[in-house]
């Protein structure tokens, strides 16, 4: 064997054993553990189950997994709400100063998001500067009570996860062809009807990309919700957290977290779907 | 004109809405109110506090620990990857291009509890190897892209030249691509190192009592109550966080110039 092959070999065995041992491995492992019996003293014994999907469907753990379900859907719906138009008007402005606008939406994502966090519970206080703002523009007469509400976890997720909307979809509305534009325009169209027809259908993979990257890991953040949200307002990850490391029950929270990745590569798929079909239709026409 | 300006509010607003968070803990770092509500004057006292907060300092300094070595060894690693995917075409790219893809849209918390597993199954003690190898593990795919995304905006036909010319695997290695990639590589240090600094949920599961990292140690201080110190502490975290990625900003982009 010549030196070459075995710089080449080098290269790829070690990715290649690493990612086996340390990706590959522990996630068969957690697979395989979901179907197995919790065991106080040895944490599993070997006891092929369903219990463990069974007993997510247990009004106790279903009502967190519907309620975290429900608040990672109105966050996204919130980045995409206020993402869009964001994305949009950047996209409209003078080339020079867009990679500034761009960079001072970074700068937040790459700063500690637990600090970032901390950040709003001081924000969102009683005595905070929120309520403060509101008291002063005489809005509300008292300060409200917004820490530890479903509000909070919203607002948090929000505001941790909007660059992960507004990147995709920049750079989805910044690809499209002017001249598409202009043709609508030419043959009639109004700007509203453009936008419906033209701009919108082929931003849709940046859209979908957006509300993935949002969706997915607001469910997981458990110490969002654990520092805004308050003991009523749990996210999945609190869920998984707290059987694996407070009760111990490994198959259950092994359980949880395969849907969680099942769900996740669900909406993948229908992503990738989304996409080749949308390039399937540019081709035809 | 109502709607450009209307747009821009729009601008404006989210701007204030991103930064205020931070601004806030940047101010109360300074403020001498304990509870940060009111303005109270001007002190450094929380970062006199924090300088003699010995727990706090041990936490910080393993952090860094951490963040230089697995930043360093998943650059190697992911680099060494990057070249060989961009070159060669070999059974098993696909199974690792999936892995890499897996670790990037798997949650991390789901990647914290098997790596957890992994390590009691090994009978591994919870702490630094095993937090080593956890934040090597994620920031391993961020380097192979940003270095393979480098590497795939270049001709191949230098390489075919440095092959004709005789040079071997490693020389072209050292001479050419090393070169060439240099500006992804420093910046994928750069990230790796603010990833592994800023991570909360992976840590929380796979390191123990024996090796306390800086978000931990400041999560546990913001679940109690309020704490001033922690203002000073994420002021300094912030700085060097923003600093490291102008740094890399600044360094992709020369790039652009070779």
């Amino acid at each position: 064997m010549n030196n070459s092959s075995m710089f080449k070999r080098f290269s790829i065995g070690i990715l290649l054993v690493w990612l086996s041992v340390f990706v590959l491995l522990p996630n068969l492992m957690i697979i395989v553990t979901s179907f197995l019996t919790r065991d106080d003293a040895n944490l599993i014994s070997l006891t092929f189950t369903l219990d463990n999907y069974v007993r997510l469907f247990d009004p106790l753990y279903f009502k967190v997994l519907t309620h975290s379900v429900y608040m990672a859907s109105i966050a996204t719906f919130i980045c995409l709400i206020i993402g869009y138009p964001f994305a949009y008007t950047i996209s409209q402005l003078p080339k020079k100063i867009r990679p500034i606008l761009l960079f001072l939406i970074i700068v937040p994502f790459w700063t500690n998001s637990l600090i970032r966090t901390y950040g709003i519970k001081v924000l969102l206080a009683k005595k905070g500067l929120l309520n403060a703002l509101l008291l002063n523009l005489h809005i509300i007469d008292e300060p409200l009570r917004m820490m530890y509400t479903e509000f909070a976890v919203i607002f948090a997720l929000v505001y941790i996860l909007l660059p992960f909307m507004i990147l995709p979809l920049y750079s989805s509305i910044e690809k499209i062809d002017k001249s598409l534009i202009e043709a609508a325009k030419d043959l009639g169209a109004s700007k509203f009807t453009t936008f419906l027809k033209v701009e919108l259908p082929l931003t849709l993979p940046g859209i979908i990309a957006g509300m993935l990257l949002v969706f997915l890991p607001a469910m997981g953040m458990f110490y969002i919700a654990d520092l805004v949200g308050g003991a009523k307002n749990l996210l999945i990850g609190n869920t998984i957290k707290t059987q694996f490391l407070n009760i111990r029950d490994w198959p259950f929270g092994s359980a949880a977290s395969i849907t969680l990745t099942v769900f996740m590569a669900g909406l993948l798929f229908f992503y990738y779907k989304v996409g080749k079909s949308i390039k399937n239709r540019g081709n035809n026409a | 004109m109502l709607k450009r300006h209307i747009s821009k509010v729009l601008l404006l607003l989210v701007y204030i809405y991103l930064y205020t968070p931070i601004f806030i803990l940047i101010g109360n770092s300074f403020n001498a109110s304990k509870y940060g509500l009111k303005w109270n004057g001007f002190t450094t006292k929380w970062y006199e506090l924090l300088w003699n907060n010995d727990t706090l300092l041990q936490a910080a300094f393993n952090s860094i620990t951490i963040a230089v070595f697995a930043s360093s060894i998943a650059v190697a690693i992911g680099t060494l990857g990057a070249v060989a995917l961009f070159k060669h075409q070999f059974k098993g790219k696909k199974f690792i291009s999936g892995l890499l893809f897996v670790v990037m849209m798997s949650p991390d918390i789901v990647m914290a509890i098997s790596l957890l597993a992994l390590f009691i199954i090994l009978g591994l003690e919870l702490g630094f190897v095993t937090l080593l190898i956890s934040h090597i593990t994620f920031c391993i795919p961020f380097v192979v892209i940003t270095v393979y995304s480098r590497l795939s905006n270049f001709d191949n036909a230098i390489l075919e030249a440095g092959k004709d010319l005789g040079a071997t695997e490693a020389t072209i290695f050292k001479r050419i691509i090393l070169p060439i990639a240099k500006p992804a590589i420093i910046a994928s240090w750069l990230l790796s190192f603010t990833l592994s600094l800023d991570d909360v949920i992976v840590s929380s599961f796979v390191t123990g009592p024996s090796f306390e990292v800086l978000p931990l140690k400041i999560y546990s201080m913001v679940k109690v109550g309020v704490s001033p110190e922690v203002n000073a502490l994420a002021t300094m975290m912030i700085l060097i966080s923003i600093s490291f990625v102008i740094a890399a900003a600044l360094i992709n982009k020369s790039d652009k110039s070779v």
